[in-house]
């Protein structure tokens, strides 16, 4: 056999890639594509604000909406302040040490633990020792745990990405350190900090595994933050899994995509102005 | 500077929060599963598949197995598409097709688990039940959906080593007369490849512990697969499936099943930290 001319093997190597690269790009678009075709046409204002009738074979799904705002929003208002936090201390107030070294290993593996181990730790630790029950603090306290890691690093990366002239210039004019941080860094940083937030803020959303353990699956709407409350991925997961409502399934699948979707594409947004702002 | 210090002090102990959530996690993961697996036996937990809680029979080697194959099936093609991906996205990509590709692999991260376990449900199971033989729900099903969830985190990992590569090996290599394929395969990839193993290891990580779609597209029966074809059940779906009512001996179990998964997690993460520091020294020495 021949070999192959170096340039003839390039081309087959990178259509080959070129395919591969297709094949994916493809299968999002069906994912999408898939669901929202099932699932828009049932997605009406009713569905919307009604709440669920004979466990979700018909009615709406505005609980677990409201349930799926109030366990999300929380996680992250709670993770949200611990994790810039984390990010300021190891950025601007302090030398890499082996301090940071076992911040950042806690958090690097803190981000590799599977969801179904947030949910078995929040159900013994949360619901259980401290007693709040299958409620939606549990879950939001759980999803906030999970998400710490991602807000971390992507601030760190923010306040990193501040040019050092600023933190100069800042000092020049005799601020402290705190008001260099608080009125410059975070000011400047505050687009890709807030990019990060609002991508976790959509993976607490599609969480399913720890919200189930810890959230509870109750179709009520939650009046308080102790009680249970469905949230929309699980609400899916249990239509389409017991075969209870196809189409409401599909409905429930789209609302998680589109919202998914707005909030990945704002995410994108709010990055790329932070690039092409002028400095 | 008195208050300098106070502020630092309180930043350096909120900073210790995802630490002490690491370790309130160990420590309770382990204190609700050690005692069965000690009143088990580790080998018999460990080494028996009967798996019968009613009857008080704790043994979980199906379920490691189970695990173990899914795993290594879904490593397959995550790595062959999103190793292809981020040398396309790297070195071959237009600037301007990459800015659209790369936001596609992060909304594929973004997508919820459950929704990728229906679609892998409506979709590839059937097309295997006809056309493969066997129930569908199969090591072969579970595969490919995870192997589609686990190729953003190959792909972002991967480039991220590819992009530490200084660049003028790159340009070396062209001046030498080397096609961009064989730079690609003969240089990049060998100077990036402990970033790339920590990609595919933490890839690995990913797909053990995923659990909403694998239960959808795994079928879980207690066996030991034989085939690709054939049902499985893994350890987070065993959690999953039986948390919601169980009690006692048998909850302590599933946390035990938690316990293993957890000590695997930990050496995959451990290895790939281990891996990607190794690859940006080797970034920076160099």
């Amino acid at each position: 056999m021949r070999r192959l001319s170096p340039r003839t093997a390039q081309q087959i190597v990178v259509s080959i890639m070129w395919m591969l690269a297709a094949a994916t790009v493809g299968t999002l678009v069906f994912i999408i594509a898939f669901i929202l075709f099932h699932g828009l046409p049932h997605v009406t204002w009713e569905f919307l604000t009604q709440s669920p009738v004979s466990m979700g074979r018909k009615g709406g799904i505005f609980p677990m909406i409201v349930g799926t705002a109030m366990v999300s929003g929380l996680a992250v208002i709670i993770a949200a302040p611990i994790g810039v936090a984390t990010a300021v201390y190891l950025t601007e107030y302090t030398r890499e040490s082996r301090i940071t070294a076992v911040i950042r290993f806690g958090a690097d593996c803190l981000a590799g633990i599977p969801s179904i181990i947030f949910g078995l730790f929040g159900f013994v630790f949360f619901t259980i020792t401290l007693g709040m029950g299958l409620s939606v603090l549990s879950g939001a306290l759980t999803l906030a745990l999970m998400v710490l890691p991602t807000i971390v690093r992507t601030s760190e990366e923010a306040i990193r990405a501040v040019p050092y002239a600023y933190r100069e210039v800042s000092y020049g004019l005799g601020s402290t350190r705190w008001q260099m941080v608080t009125r410059v860094v975070l000011q400047s940083a505050m687009p890709g900090i807030f990019t990060g937030i609002v991508l976790s803020l959509g993976r607490s959303i599609s969480e399913t595994a720890a919200v189930m353990l810890t959230a509870g699956s109750a179709l009520g709407l939650p009046s308080s933050l102790f009680d249970s409350s469905r949230t929309l991925a699980l609400h899916f997961y249990i239509l389409s899994r017991e075969g209870v409502s196809m189409s409401n399934a599909y409905a429930t699948a789209s609302v998680l995509i589109i919202s998914i979707l707005v909030l990945n594409v704002f995410a994108y947004w709010l990055m790329h102005k932070l690039v092409r702002k002028p400095r | 500077m008195k208050q300098d210090k106070l502020i630092a002090l309180a930043l350096l102990m909120v900073a210790f929060s995802a630490v002490s959530g690491l370790a309130l996690i160990t420590v309770f993961i382990f204190k609700e599963g050690l005692p069965i697996i000690v009143k088990t036996g580790p080998g018999n937990f460990f080494l028996s598949s009967d798996w019968d809680p009613s009857s008080g029979n704790f043994g979980i080697f199906s379920m490691i197995a189970g695990s173990l194959a899914v795993t290594v099936c879904a490593m397959v093609i995550g790595t062959v598409f999103g190793l292809g991906l981020a040398i396309v996205l790297g070195e071959f990509c237009p600037p301007g097709l990459a800015a659209i590709l790369k936001p596609v692999v992060e909304l594929l991260a973004g997508i919820p688990s459950v929704v990728y376990g229906f679609v892998g449900v409506v979709t590839i199971v059937p097309l295997i039940r006809t056309y493969l033989g066997g129930p569908g729900l199969s090591v072969l099903a579970s595969s490919i959906v995870l192997g589609i969830m686990v190729l953003p985190t190959v792909t972002s990992i991967s480039m991220d080593a590819l992009r530490a590569v200084p660049r003028s090996y790159w340009q070396g290599s062209i001046a030498l007369g080397a096609t961009k394929w064989q730079t690609t395969h003969m240089v990049m990839l060998k100077a990036a490849k402990s970033g790339i193993a920590a990609a595919i290891i933490l890839g690995m990580g990913r797909a053990v512990g995923e659990t909403m779609a694998v239960i959808m597209v795994a079928g879980n029966t207690l066996e030991v697969p034989h085939g690709i074809l054939d049902p499985v059940r893994t350890l987070t779906s065993n959690i999953a499936l039986e948390m919601g009512y169980a009690s006692g001996q048998h909850r302590e179990a599933l946390f035990a099943t938690g316990v293993t998964l957890f000590v695997i997690i930990m050496i995959l993460n451990t290895v790939a930290l281990v891996m990607a520091r190794r690859g940006a020294g080797e970034g920076r020495t160099r």
